[in-house]
């Protein structure tokens, strides 16, 4: 019987969430590495049993997870599990948390800098992973975006990684600038119609995309308009917060942007602002329909000052028509003194018919919708502060 | 035989339990002991200290003999007293909440 695995980054571990295709009734485990930083866990589209995490931590650095079951067992890639880690022979390299940029001048270019919160120059530092996005077709290849800006590749599995050099070589990274959480690359799409193709996303820098596997890379900001920046709609500088896409559709991108809810209909080529009917156009999460390329989620939040709903009420914001005309979704949801936030890594949607949609809360709830959004009910209330949410549809 | 005690989540990191004892090749330094833990234990490269630079990562202290030799540098002896496994090399996660 089908069912669904959501996979739950927070503050302090990892939760994985477990129903069948009811969606009603749900197996909680975790925390996994509990007291870390988990800012994402992603399975393989290739593979439902690979999955891979990043473990963060402000004092140790960065480490990377991952399963070959499911979640039910984790192991840094290079270190089988069960495997002592004293063993003479097969000893792992530690190479699995090694993110280095690549200044090597035949395939990158030397650091340049990027402005700091005050707009002076700053050296390029490794800090984290945020975002973990498997190939769509080998189980093994895993890309990760990183904080200070920078987009890697592992073809091992995880057990190494490369920079995609090709990106930050751009020439535009003197003006890319940090947002409040770091100057983070926090979204991968993959296009599933162009091998070729990947779009990115940079708090605070915007939207890029590359034709030729990762070479070469254009920013994609035309129609973007920031008041935070010097030019407002400058080639690049701005703060992207969310891009999402529908597979059937892959030229069509929708958008959550600092302010602001944008579409583009050409690859990201340029962008038109669909905010429409929206109590406000700020927040960080925006995800598609899992069978109907149109309709487009997002969690409206008050401000860039107030982190909340507007109102204490809690909203799912859909669209049915590609933006502009949206409807309140609040069966279920808190209407009355919500103050929680969620963060642009956080919603997902399943496959499954009707389209499960998920949330999680800096609250620790992790809410789920198994009918398209709808009506709405907590899986879990009381975890730590979420930072991500994924989901697999397992057959 | 050198005693390094680790903050807990690096301990579950090596999978080991109380102090760790490495034998150290050589003057016993920081520089020394740490790559002695870190080929034992090498998923603990780059917790403790980049991986390229082996610059000691912000929010790691390393404490011995009530003293702190966080900002020794790498290829200082270390107090006889550890080099003798009387006292541990301890490296401890900085208070800094969380």
């Amino acid at each position: 019987m089908s069912g669904v695995r959501v996979l739950v980054g927070t503050r302090k571990g990892a939760f994985i969430l477990t129903s069948d295709a009811k969606r009603e009734r749900w197996d909680i485990s975790g925390p996994h590495f509990a007291g870390w930083e988990i800012y994402h866990l992603k399975g393989s589209p290739a593979d439902p049993n690979r999955l891979y995490a990043s473990q963060t931590s402000g004092w140790f650095g960065q480490i990377i997870q991952r399963s070959d079951d499911g979640g039910k067992t984790w192991h840094q890639p290079g270190t089988p599990p069960g495997e002592p880690t004293t063993t003479p022979e097969g000893m792992p390299k530690g190479e699995s948390n090694k993110f280095v940029y690549d200044t090597s001048p035949e395939t990158g270019k030397p650091l340049t800098t990027h402005q700091w919160y005050d707009g002076t120059p700053h050296p390029w530092e490794f800090k984290r992973v945020w975002h973990l996005e498997p190939s769509l077709t080998d189980p093994d290849t895993v890309y990760a975006g990183v904080e200070d800006a920078a987009l890697f590749r592992s073809a091992d599995g995880g057990k190494s990684w490369q920079e995609i050099s090709g990106l930050r070589g751009h020439g535009s990274g003197p003006h890319w600038q940090p947002g409040a959480g770091g100057m983070c690359l926090h979204t991968i799409l993959l296009d599933p119609k162009n091998s070729n193709r990947i779009f990115i996303a940079i708090s605070s820098a915007g939207a890029f995309r590359t034709d030729d596997a990762g070479k070469t890379w254009q920013p994609i900001n035309r129609g973007l308009h920031s008041l935070y920046i010097p030019n407002p709609t400058a080639e690049v500088g701005h703060c992207v917060h969310r891009i999402a896409m529908h597979r059937s559709r892959p030229s069509v991108l929708f958008m959550q942007k600092h302010w602001d809810v944008m579409r583009s209909d050409d690859a990201g080529d340029s962008w038109q602002e669909i905010s429409g009917n929206l109590p406000t156009d700020f927040g960080f999460v925006i995800d598609v329909h899992a069978h109907e390329p149109n309709t487009v989620y997002v969690v409206p939040i008050k401000s860039d000052a107030e982190h909340f709903p507007v109102d204490g009420k809690l909203r799912v914001y859909r669209s049915r028509t590609g933006g502009n005309e949206w409807e309140e979704l609040t069966k279920g949801l808190p209407q009355s003194d919500c103050y929680v936030n969620v963060l642009r890594d956080a919603m997902a949607v399943d496959s499954l018919d009707k389209c499960g949609i998920y949330f999680g809360t800096t609250g620790g709830q992790v809410y789920g919708s198994a009918d398209a959004g709808d009506s709405w009910a907590p899986i879990v209330r009381d975890l730590p502060a979420v930072v991500s949410v994924e989901v697999q549809t397992l057959p | 035989m050198i005693r390094v005690t680790l903050p807990p989540h690096l301990r579950k990191l090596a999978q080991v339990d109380g102090e760790v004892q490495l034998d150290v090749d050589g003057p016993v330094t920081q520089g020394s002991v740490l790559d002695a833990l870190e080929t034992r234990y090498p998923m603990l490269r780059g917790t403790i200290r980049d991986h390229v630079t082996h610059r000691r990562r912000a929010f790691v202290r390393f404490f011995a003999c009530g003293e702190d030799l966080s900002h020794e540098l790498p290829d200082s002896p270390l107090p006889d007293a550890v080099a003798t496994g009387a006292q541990p090399f301890m490296i401890v996660g900085a208070i800094a909440g969380g």
